[in-house]
């Protein structure tokens, strides 16, 4: 493999990311396959944990999609996970690996483009960032 | 009424966002809903706007949950493509007729994955997208569309396709070769039509003589376009793979032979063999062809061109024998005793005609088929010098340009027709004037002049005139004018017939008397049972296209007379001819017609070789896409072969359907005014100049750009921007004002800005009519926030530099003369009218409208029509925004039910299910489900593969794969599945569980699964459709998604949900009109109600308002409102009585209420409406209090209406507008003042004209209909002056009790001043002193001013966050009384949603606290947008199942890990990552706990 084919988790919400995602996929927008959604009701339920347990297990780089601020379906989930992105950063970076591996985005639904700019964005980014450490220690440990 | 007068179901007309409402409010209040849309998708105008006002939220959004809410609801019916006909009968009990158009997709068996899209090749402007985009020819409106089916634009057939004898679908193929797809277009070529090399140089093509195209410039060149696809397949074909073989039958055993092996008899013997015979043909001939091959130049017709065509036929196993002739009826007879069980006599026509003259037969002389025959066969190489035609056909042509080419030194072509009338083609003519044929037209042949007993010319005589009588020639010659033309060789062309003088009299064959045979129009067959003929021996001579229709034809009459069976006649297609009309609508331009290149002229003279030459690819192209489409639909039927759920039906006809109903609510909405007919702005001309609706499209990230904001006319960022308001509203045409269009600019304005910071947006505005709820401060962030320019004025023109598109706006400014600015683009903003459908559905149902042809409503009660059982809804009734529509729509069905209330429930279904198996203690047994989507997924990964990797996975007991998982057999399927492998779980991979998860789990309910055990993996919208041509990578990814779909699998549980019996009964809070609409209407529904007032009396501003700007007695109305109530024994009022605190949620509120002597009483509603109203305020300015002179307008009323000498003793009234509104501390608009000041100005008016009337205003805020009054007000004389908020008026005192006002009227910029009998101050609307505690009771939110803040802006209008608590009337904001009335009728509609349930369900996706883990840290309770958690009398958190929204932020938020939201459990999301990266799951997952 000459190039770091990174792996991408990505916790959207029901009513927004995961729609504009879909909306990509009508509208035939190419974007990396690096990708992998997870759906969830809202970001609100996005947890810690989650994102966590995604860097353990292997991901490179994990991103929180939901609705544009003000519009959350359920009021304010994603103001909730917003700050939870950023307590993330710090503990990453209290671990010693980057904080940008992980990122908080906000869009509509009407906004399939965006999703497929967001998907680049964050494959190129842990592509430039490389294979995360922490995926790597659970492997070992795991043999 | 008895009740069996009543249905209960009700008719939904419009599938917008009202009619959407009104149907799910009914559908949910236990009613059946046919909701009939005219389009192809429910969604109406709102699914076309990016975001909405005030609140910017986007608009698919919000309206996309709603969609599918009324797309999956078991009882409402959407019933698209359809318009009402006619309604009978009576309110309560109707029958509508309603025609649903063709769709050409049978909706059943669409699956709606899109592949016939993808195959269509017909570009359509896409009207969802303005125009500013294309779409296919078969379509879904757009992405997000309900219902999720294709629909086909077809008119018709076009007309080349009409006029072709085999329908060899030339608007197809053009269609295709427009594409570039050229295999597709040569097999769509090839399917009717055998002969695409011969007939794409030689055939009549009657298409093009028909082609719309040609009044514009000239026909699509169709021939030659065939051309160049036979010749590109004999180039290119076997390199791209060969045509796709078309599917032959099965063999029957059964023989066919066919005499003739011309084109009638190839195309038989073709069609013969794909119906599964075997066939023989015979040919007398040493070649087959017949005509084609004999008959037509090899210049015109090369051998290889013919023989190609033949060859094609002859592969699929036609038999061909040449050299044998059949001469005579005994020949027939021995086919038929030799085994054929039918044969197909084609022959021909090959007996020359004769001109009966003498020295006919002198050698020298020859016939024109011979002569042709013979110079093909190669029997005659050589012509004499002086060679003579006889004939002005296409035959003599031929023989004319084959003499020229034989070496004659001189052609004499001689023809009885003038010039312009010879039969033969007019291209023929010139081409062979070009190769230096004389023609000697109107020239009769007198004599054959003999020497030497040879032929040695012509004696002519000219023609005066000719023509033909009942098929016999009638001639007028000049006698003196003989000539004698002098020649060496004669070929006489004058016609030809077949030669059948075999066929005696009496014998078994019959003939016309021409001599050709008699045979059954629709079979073929002759007088003999078993002998089919065409061709040119049943027409006499014809085109080649004509015999290959023959051919086919008899093919078919042969199946069906072997088979015993009959054959139906063709049916009848529309034929699509486009009128000039039309045509200029299309606004088709001329373009070009591409020509075949021809060889030099010497190079045609010298030899026989081909004289015209294919075109090349790119003229091919260019050619084709001159097509117009008439039909839209180009019949190129690649839809139906890629379609694999076999849902294209092109036989499709309207249907009519026959609808009871109880009543009707109508909501068919409305159009934008057309921006064209502002001519000065330059709409349709300059292509800088948007409509609103055309800039939304842009706006939007789906639209046109994806939402990068370009101008059209060269995709550059504009900088410069103008909003023109008022287009289409407030003019002679429309005097009225659109009410939306200042808010729409202003959000334009605003995300244009978002979108470009640097961008300058100004807004050309006459009044800024922010009237609604938030509406100003809306406005007041464009100015302050983002920098938003209005300009007070209108334009009067627009113009454009043509160098660059840049637009120039002309106008005026504060009196101070003309000025221009120029701008990058310009949007107008249309106002609304009626639609052209609206209209005509209103009046078929006897539907009164108002003179802007808008619904007329009743007084009072806007959402009643002038038919009693017929309700109205949206912008129908008048211009409105969304959430007045959503209100009315809700108001209607209030309305509806009210009428129906006795027949609740009789026309639901519910779905029955079977019972649930219990799958506690069970090791997950997991079944995957693999779609193909047809091709979407099945196209671009290998299914079966992924199933059978699938199958290795832990848990999993069963996969497969299939074409459609979600047509009916896919789910019987799955079902199927469950039951014999015992499977607990089900994963299907497919697309996306957005639209198709409530179905899957619905068919695992039925296979008796919890429909939580279910879950999907999406391989289409976020995998194939988005990796498309990644390969290996794309594999990989629908492998990690089903990995991680059936590791969740592994880990999910039932869920169960939980049912109580909700009270039916109802609280309403607040005596007002609203209040007591509310109350009547939840009572007139059937349900009990407490109606609680804290005044002594009902009525509230009722008893203040005197009179309606319409003119309407508002005492008039609280009469009937009260003597009512007191009718109504179900309404229990409660007069001096508050509301202390309330508790409990939807369905089972408990609620206290306290009378003024202290008295508490504890009432129980299953739901709560608020209506606390409103008053208007005390003014602390402007003198007010200070001296006797100054009033508020509701005092004016007052004194106007119980003193009828007053107004008559004011000499001059001024009036000030907005007086503690539209300022710091109080932003909003009050609404109903500038309505109010205006009827109380007119009120003066009218019992003094003598008095000045001013009105010193910011903003004329007359929405709606109220702008008549405004222009009412000027024309009677009332003056208007402008203000703003940094020129205050200034009133004084002097000092000896007179006022004076004096003020600067930005209109003019002059100073004015007054000294006013009468100051009237328009007084700020504020919500009811008691709001804030009611809403402290209810735990319902207040906005900053004091006024109730509902669910949502736009689609929750009168609902609060918190379920089963509405709102109404002027808690909400200030409203006028019919307003009021409608909002009410809304919130009861609202509140009897919950009132109507059997069962209240809750549960499923909820947020469980675990007591034992809760250290009561309140962060749930701080977290909870809705308030739910509570710390409970064991001092825990506790959330209340039927209150909590399942966002699941308490779970992520709670420290002690206390809270899991059901279904999304820790380990439930993090199973996804442990099974993408295959790690060992952290959490022993015991199954079926729960």
């Amino acid at each position: 493999m000459s190039e770091h084919e990174p792996r991408v988790v990505a916790f959207c919400c029901h009513f927004c990311a995961f729609a504009a995602a879909d909306l990509a996929g009508s509208m035939r927008l190419q974007y990396p396959p690096n990708v992998r959604i997870i759906k969830l009701p809202c970001t609100g339920r996005a947890d810690i944990i989650h994102i966590l347990t995604a860097f353990e297990d292997g991901a490179d780089a994990v991103f929180v999609a939901g609705c544009l601020e003000g519009d959350c379906h359920y009021q304010r989930g994603n103001l909730r996970a917003r700050k939870r992105i950023t307590m993330v950063k710090r503990l990453l970076a209290e671990m010693g690996t980057e904080p940008e591996r992980v990122e908080m985005f906000n869009l509509s639904s009407a906004m399939g483009g965006r999703f497929a700019e967001i998907a680049t964005e964050m494959t190129e980014r842990a592509k430039k960032l490389g294979p995360c450490f922490l995926g790597k220690k659970k492997e070992e440990v795991a043999v | 009424m008895a009740d069996q007068d009543l249905t209960g179901a009700v008719l939904v007309v419009g599938g917008g966002i009202a009619g959407m409402q009104a149907s799910l409010d009914l559908a949910n209040s236990g009613y059946q809903v046919h909701l009939v849309e005219n389009k192809s998708a429910i969604g109406g105008r709102m699914a076309q706007l990016d975001k909405t006002f005030p609140t910017n939220d986007c608009a698919m959004c919000t309206i996309s949950p709603r969609l599918v809410e009324v797309g999956t609801h078991a009882n409402i019916e959407i019933i698209t493509n359809a318009e009402v006909d006619s309604l009978s009968g009576k309110p309560g009990n109707f029958s509508a007729a309603v025609t649903v158009a063709p769709k050409f997709v049978d909706p059943d068996k669409c699956t709606g994955c899109g592949l016939c899209a993808e195959s269509c090749p017909v570009p359509v402007t896409d009207s969802y997208n303005q125009g500013l985009k294309d779409r296919r020819a078969i379509f879904k409106l757009y992405p997000q569309a309900v219902p999720n089916k294709f629909t086909m634009d077809r008119k018709g057939v076009a007309p080349c396709y009409d006029s072709c004898p085999v329908h060899g679908n030339p608007s197809g193929y053009v269609a295709l070769v427009a594409a570039g797809r050229y295999m597709e277009a040569y097999e769509a070529a090839v399917e009717r039509n055998p002969f695409p090399s011969i007939c794409g140089r030689v055939c009549v093509h009657n298409c093009e003589q028909n082609c719309n195209r040609g009044p514009v410039d000239s026909a699509v060149s169709i021939a030659s376009l065939k051309r160049f696809l036979a010749d590109w397949y004999v180039r290119e074909g076997a390199k791209a793979g060969g045509a796709k073989k078309r599917s032959m039958a099965a063999a029957t055993g059964k023989k066919v032979a066919v005499v003739g092996a011309g084109p009638a008899g190839l195309s038989a013997a073709l069609e013969l063999r794909r119906l599964g015979y075997a066939v023989t043909v015979l040919e007398k001939q040493a070649v087959a062809g017949g005509m084609m091959r004999l008959g037509i130049p090899a210049y015109r017709l090369p051998n290889e061109v013919v023989e190609t065509d033949i060859r094609h036929i002859l592969e699929h196993g036609v038999e061909l024998q040449t050299g044998r002739e059949i001469k005579g009826e005994a020949d027939i007879e021995k086919l038929f005793t030799g085994g054929y069980s039918a044969v197909y006599y084609a022959v021909g026509s090959w007996r020359s005609g004769r001109l009966r003259l003498e020295g006919e037969d002198l050698p020298g002389v020859s016939h024109g088929v011979n002569f042709l025959r013979d110079v093909r066969l190669g029997a005659k190489t050589a012509v004499k010098e002086r060679v003579v035609i006889i004939g002005g056909g296409n035959v003599a042509i031929d023989c004319a340009r084959s003499a020229v080419r034989l070496g004659a030194k001189s052609v004499d072509l001689v023809c009885l027709e003038a010039n312009d009338a010879m039969p033969a083609h007019h291209w023929e003519t010139e081409w062979a004037l070009e190769e230096n044929v004389r023609i000697n037209a109107a020239s009769s042949t007198k004599r054959i002049v003999a020497r030497d007993g040879a032929f040695a010319g012509l004696e002519l005589l000219e023609v005066e005139r000719m023509s033909f009588k009942d098929g016999k020639l009638d001639l007028a010659t000049r006698p003196g004018t003989e000539r004698i033309l002098e020649a060496d060789e004669l070929i006489i062309a004058v016609g030809q017939g077949p030669e059948t003088g075999f066929a005696r009299e009496g014998g078994k064959i019959q003939l016309t008397p021409r001599g050709t045979l008699v045979t059954d129009p629709l079979t073929g067959m002759t007088s003999w049972k078993g002998l089919f003929a065409g061709g040119d021996v049943v027409r006499g001579a014809a085109s080649i296209i004509e015999a290959v229709a023959d051919g086919q034809k008899a093919a078919r009459g042969i199946d069906a007379f072997l088979n015993g069976r009959t054959v139906e006649p063709e049916p009848v297609e529309n034929v699509v001819k486009l009128t000039p009309e039309d045509l200029k609508t299309r606004k088709v331009k001329p373009i070009e017609r591409r020509k075949n290149p021809m060889i030099s002229l010497d190079q045609r003279k010298s030899g026989f070789a081909e004289a015209e030459l294919g075109m090349s690819e790119e003229d091919a192209r260019a050619e084709a896409a001159r097509c117009l489409y008439c039909a839209t639909c180009s019949y190129c039927r690649r839809c139906e072969d890629v379609c694999e759920a076999k849902a294209i039906n092109f036989r499709d006809v309207a249907q009519k359907r026959k609808l009871e109903v109880g009543a009707v609510v109508l909501a068919p909405g409305f159009d934008l005014t057309d921006a064209r007919k502002q001519a000065e702005y330059g709409y349709g001309r300059f292509p800088n100049v948007l409509t609103g609706l055309d800039y939304e499209r842009i706006l939007s990230a789906s639209g046109p750009f994806m939402g990068h904001i370009k101008r059209p006319s060269d995709h550059a960022e504009p900088r410069r921007i103008a909003f023109i308001q008022c287009v289409g509203s407030r003019d002679q045409d429309h005097p009225y004002c659109s009410s939306v269009c200042c808010m729409y600019a202003t959000k334009q304005a605003i995300i244009t800005k978002e979108h470009l910071p640097g961008a300058e947006c100004t807004v050309f505005v006459m009044d800024v009519r922010a009237f609604g709820k938030g509406f100003d401060e809306y406005y007041e962030r464009a100015v302050n926030k983002y920098g938003v320019r209005y300009v007070r004025t209108r334009p009067s023109m627009v113009t454009q530099d043509f160098r660059t598109n840049n637009l120039s706006l002309r106008f005026t400014l504060d009196g101070k003369g003309w000025r221009e600015e120029e701008f990058d683009l310009v949007i107008l903003s249309a106002g609304l009218c009626p639609s052209e459908l609206s209209v005509r559905t209103a009046n078929r149902l006897g539907v009164k409208l108002n003179r802007h042809s808008f619904a007329q409503s009743l007084p009072f009660s806007p959402a009643s029509s002038s038919q009693p059982g017929i309700f109205l809804a949206g912008a129908f009734e008048g211009p409105k925004d969304i959430p007045e529509s959503v209100t009315q729509a809700s108001g209607a069905a209030a309305l509806a039910m009210e009428l129906l209330s006795k027949v609740r429930g009789t026309r639901v279904t519910e779905r029955a299910f079977p019972p649930e198996t219990d799958v506690k203690g069970q090791d997950p047994r997991i079944g995957v489900f693999v779609c193909h989507c047809g091709s979407n997924i099945g196209g671009v990964i290998d299914c079966a593969a992924l199933a059978k990797r699938a199958a290795k996975l832990p848990g999993v007991t069963f996969t497969t794969n299939l074409i459609y998982t979600c047509s009916p057999d896919g789910l019987k399927n799955i079902r199927e599945k469950i039951a014999e492998h015992g499977l607990n779980r089900v994963v299907v991979a497919s697309c996306t569980p957005r639209t198709h998860e409530p179905l899957f789990q619905r068919t695992i309910r039925e296979g008796g699964l919890n429909p939580f055990l279910f879950e999907m993996a999406n391989i289409r919208d976020q995998c194939t459709w988005v990796h498309a041509n990644m390969g290996e990578a794309t594999e990989t990814k629908a492998w990690d998604l089903v990995r991680m779909a059936v590791g969740r699998a592994r880990t999910i549980e039932p869920l169960y949900t939980q049912t109580y019996e909700p009270k039916r009964r109802t609280l309403v809070v607040g005596g007002g009109v609203a209040g007591m609409t509310a109350a009547l209407s939840v009572a007139r529904q059937g349900y009990p109600v407490d109606l609680v007032e804290k005044s002594g009396q009902l009525g509230g501003n009722l008893h203040k308002v005197l009179t309606t700007a319409e003119g309407l007695r508002p005492a008039e109305l609280l009469a009937s409102l009260q003597k009512a109530i007191a009718g109504t024994p179900s309404i229990t009022v409660r007069l001096n009585t508050t509301v202390a605190e309330s508790t409990g949620f939807a369905g089972k509120f408990t609620t206290r209420v306290t009378t003024a002597g202290g008295e508490s009483t504890d009432l129980e509603q299953g739901a709560v409406i608020i209506a606390t109203g409103g008053n208007e305020s005390r003014p602390a300015t402007y003198q007010y209090g200070e001296h006797p002179g100054v009033v508020t307008q509701m005092q004016l009323e007052e004194k106007l209406a119980h003193e009828p000498a007053f107004a008559g003793s004011l000499k001059e009234v001024v009036m000030i507008q907005c007086v503690g509104s539209r300022e710091p501390g109080r932003p909003s608009c009050c609404r109903v003042g500038c309505t109010e000041s205006i009827k109380n100005a007119l009120a003066v008016k009218k019992a003094n004209p003598g008095a000045r009337v001013a009105v010193l205003y910011r903003d004329i805020r007359t929405y709606g209909f109220k702008e008549e009054l405004y222009n009412e007000a000027r024309a009677q004389g009332v003056l208007f002056f402008r203000y703003d908020l940094d020129n205050k008026p200034v009133v004084s005192n002097d000092g000896c009790g007179n006022l004076a006002v004096s003020a600067r009227d930005l209109n003019s910029g002059l100073d004015i001043s007054f000294s006013p009998d009468l100051l009237v101050l328009t007084a700020a609307m504020l919500p009811a002193p008691d709001a804030q505690q009611v809403g402290t009771a209810f735990k319902v939110p207040l906005n900053l001013e004091g006024f109730f803040l509902e669910a949502h802006m736009k689609l929750r209008p009168v609902d609060f966050a918190s379920d089963g608590i509405f709102l109404c009337g002027a808690c909400h904001s200030p409203k006028f009384i019919d307003e009021s009335v409608v909002q009410a009728q809304a919130a009861a509609s609202r509140a009897v949603t919950i009132l109507s349930k059997k069962v209240m369900e809750v549960g499923g996706v909820t947020a469980k606290v675990d007591p034992e883990k809760c250290a009561s840290c309140l962060t749930c309770v701080r977290t909870c947008a809705y308030h739910v958690p509570r710390i409970n009398a064991d001092g825990v958190a506790e959330i209340e199942t039927a209150m909590c929204h399942g966002c699941g932020t308490c779970a992520s938020e709670c420290p002690a890990k206390a809270i899991d939201l059901m279904h999304y459990k820790d380990y439930q999301v993090n199973a996804k990552t442990e099974a993408l990266f295959d790690i060992k799951a952290r959490v022993k997952i015991k199954a079926g706990v729960s």
